[in-house]
């Protein structure tokens, strides 16, 4: 076998494995969210140039859309972010209000917004806008199962992302997860305000979020607090700690699990 | 009433605006088909489509006329004479019975054309070339040409030769004005359908093209073209026209806004590729394409500017291109920015503009400054319209209610803060509008909703007969 034919399947190798392992994630860094326990877990924080899936049920839709601007909001570092949403959802839930994302720390201007009247529509331009590397984040928000989002179509989102370096976020509301090459996958649910006075502060975004997959790491259920001053998650301030750090590697579910009525 | 007949009925003394019972006393065996106006104009206005491969100037002349300034195109067609007879041919060979003629001013062409078809006045022949003709030629309108036969001016060259004083005393300034560009002085500009692009390119093919490599690689090379011609004057395109004819003579245009000028052949392509791609009725060849035209029909002087050392002009460069493209595909107005509105309506607060207009306006918007360590007062996701839920009873007349029904799901409300009272802009005259009071709410689940209740106790809603009513409830976002 003469020495070029060689380079030439090895160099086809590395590709292969390039595509398969997903390693490029490293060669653009981690972004850390803020939470201690969910930024170990995930090796230092949320890959950037991975597609990341956040599932939820149709009325923790808002719940679900501020955890994903929180992660858009940390990944992009002031990069333009594009919306792509299906005219759809916006019916059902509301849609993303601009004054609503100033209140969360987050910058209005950098959003672009776009109105996909169908899925398919919606994922050909969110795989278009993956590819593009003046972007920060995308996020594609679709409402309901679709058939639409295969394997196949998470694939093309997964490679145009590798390749640009652009995070893109999947916020599937009302929807139930399907096999994917997401880097991490959410369900995430709306948690109580922390017990207190009638009178006290409240309303602060809380998370209880799920982390059902995690290419790179353990899974675990925590709860999450978006930080709108310092534009980042946090332990929540107010529920107690743990007596003994939990170790990182392995998130003791008893204690992550854990809820308190409100 | 006779709306439009054929030779032959014209010659057995039929006439336009006869009633139909007395021309079937003159002719039983009389074919007669229903007026289509419509129809009629649409056909009108596709022959102007097809007749905008002489020249990017055509001009309606409703019922069925048609004005073609074919001021420095004669010769593309091999002169004014051949240009004349492909055109008159062509149309035939269609089934339209066409007469057409050129001349110096456009009224002076179209009166030649109703009495002597095919004819070719140079300039300064107009007067004499139409004063034969009778004075019904010049499309003066019933009244004014059955006043002129009584006068007793039956030709032209009759009414030419009596004084313009006499002529507008009698007839008004408008005939006058007319009769004056019929003999050639002066001349009315035509009204265009389109304005005439800036920058204009065309491929013709002797044998037509149907195949979509042929028509990509035809666009690609007129991109060259047209960015080497505006490259010459520094300009870029901001609107972009491609025109396909087809040889059976319908003509589709399709056309490509960019939000920034483009001075590169490859973006054009890359849009035209995208919105053909997207058309919800695909381009059909038929028998094939017979011109390709690519005009840009709004340009704008491109200010060259160093963009090496400074990655965030680059960046921005890339979004607009980015938005150019999704904007080709699926619409402009579906791409959009986010502009602050001076006002306290939630609804209204947020202006949504199209991308590739107000892209650079979105990036250095002033946005309301947030509270510090505050909570967000405002929603995540807002309802275009308030969704109406229904309160049993709240315990205080102005306080918030203790729980809701919203969507057929009973919540129990947990914690509350409010309300927050906006009222209405009474200076807008947009009809009574009624104070919403706004609550923040929390439910058992930890699920957080903006409601309001629409209107004040006992001071703004009534019922039927004018006694106090209870305002109605409605939830408008959803916090997150």
């Amino acid at each position: 076998m003469s020495g070029a034919r060689q380079s030439a399947l090895a160099t086809l190798r590395g590709q292969i494995e390039r595509i398969e392992t997903a390693e490029v994630v490293h060669e653009h860094g981690r972004v850390a969210l803020g939470h201690g326990e969910i930024d170990s877990v995930l090796k230092g924080g949320l890959a950037r140039a991975a597609i990341h899936e956040v599932f939820c049920e149709g009325r923790q839709a808002a719940a679900a859309t501020g955890f994903v601007m929180g992660l858009a909001g940390r990944v992009s570092a002031r990069r333009p972010l594009l919306w792509v949403r299906q005219d759809f959802s916006e019916v059902e839930t509301g849609a993303l209000s601009m004054s609503g994302l100033a209140e969360l720390g987050l910058d209005p201007r950098r959003v672009v917004t776009v109105r996909a009247a169908d899925v398919e529509s919606a994922l050909r331009t969110s795989a278009d806008a993956l590819a593009c590397d003046a972007l920060g984040a995308v996020v594609l928000e679709l409402w309901g199962e679709t058939r639409q989002f295969d394997l196949v179509a998470s694939r093309k989102l997964t490679l145009a992302a590798q390749g640009s370096g652009v995070t893109g976020l999947m916020l599937r509301m009302a929807a139930q997860p399907l096999p994917s090459t997401a880097e991490t996958r959410w369900m995430l649910r709306a948690a109580h305000s922390p017990p207190g006075a009638a009178w006290s502060a409240w309303g602060a975004p809380r998370f209880d979020a799920e982390l059902l997959r995690n290419r790179h790491g353990q899974c675990g259920r925590w709860i999450m607090e978006w930080n709108c001053d310092e534009c980042q998650f946090s332990e929540p301030s107010t529920y107690p700690q743990p007596v003994a750090a939990a170790p990182a590697h392995r998130p003791d579910p008893a204690i992550s699990w854990q809820r308190r009525a409100g | 009433m006779i709306h439009a007949l054929d030779e032959a009925a014209g010659h057995l003394g039929l006439y336009i605006g006869q009633p139909l019972a007395n021309a079937r006393a003159m002719c039983p065996d009389l074919k007669v088909f229903d007026a289509d106006v419509v129809a009629d104009a649409k056909t009108l206005s596709d022959i102007a489509d097809w007749c905008d491969r002489f020249t990017p100037l055509v001009a309606l002349d409703p019922p069925h006329g048609l004005f073609l300034d074919i001021t420095g195109c004669a010769h593309l067609f091999g002169g004014e004479a051949a240009l004349l007879q492909t055109l008159v041919r062509a149309l035939g060979r269609q089934g339209f019975a066409v007469s057409a003629a050129i001349a110096g001013t456009s009224i002076c062409a179209r009166t030649l054309t109703r009495q002597a078809s095919g004819t070719i006045v140079a300039d300064g022949g107009e007067a004499e070339a139409i004063d034969r003709f009778p004075v019904s030629a010049l499309g003066a309108g019933e009244a004014i040409t059955t006043g002129l036969r009584r006068a007793g001016l039956k030709s032209i060259g009759d009414v030419a030769s009596r004084a313009p004083g006499e002529i507008t005393a009698r007839f008004g300034a408008r005939f006058s004005t007319l009769l004056a560009h019929a003999l050639g002085q002066g001349d009315a500009p035509i009204s265009p359908r389109k304005p005439l692009p800036d920058y204009i390119v065309e491929k013709r093919f002797a044998e037509p093209i149907a195949t979509d490599t042929m028509i990509a690689m035809t666009l690609s090379r007129l991109a060259d073209t047209l960015i080497a011609s505006m490259e010459k004057q520094g300009k870029g395109a901001r609107r972009l026209e491609a025109a396909f004819f087809r040889t059976d003579g319908v003509v589709r245009a399709i056309v490509v806004e960019t939000g920034r000028p483009v001075t590169r052949s490859a973006v054009i392509d890359r849009l035209f590729r995208e919105r053909l791609d997207a058309l919800a009725d695909p381009l059909d060849p038929g028998f094939g394409f017979d011109m390709v035209r690519l005009s840009a029909s709004r340009t704008e002087i491109v200010v060259q500017e160093q963009r090496d050392l400074d990655a965030h002009a680059h960046d921005n460069d890339e979004l607009a291109a980015l938005i150019d493209r999704i904007a080709a595909r699926i619409g402009g107005k579906r791409v959009i920015v986010h502009l602050p509105e001076d006002t306290h309506i939630p609804e209204q607060a947020v202006l949504a503009a199209p991308a590739q207009h107000h892209l650079a306006a979105a990036m250095q918007a002033e946005w309301p400054v947030r509270t510090e360590s505050e909570p967000p007062l405002r929603p995540l996701r807002l309802f275009e319209k308030p969704e109406p839920i229904k309160v049993p009873f709240a315990t205080v007349p102005d306080g918030p209610p203790h729980q809701f029904t919203w969507r057929r799901a009973l919540h129990a409300v947990v914690r509350v803060e409010g309300p927050e009272r906006i009222a209405m802009e009474w200076w807008r005259q947009d009809g009574k509008q009624l104070t919403r009071d706004y609550f923040r709410i929390e439910d058992a689940e930890g699920l957080r909703f903006w409601i309001f209740r629409d209107g004040l106790y006992e001071g703004e809603v009534f019922d039927g007969d004018g006694s106090p009513a209870s305002p109605g409830w409605y939830v408008h976002g959803l916090f997150a």
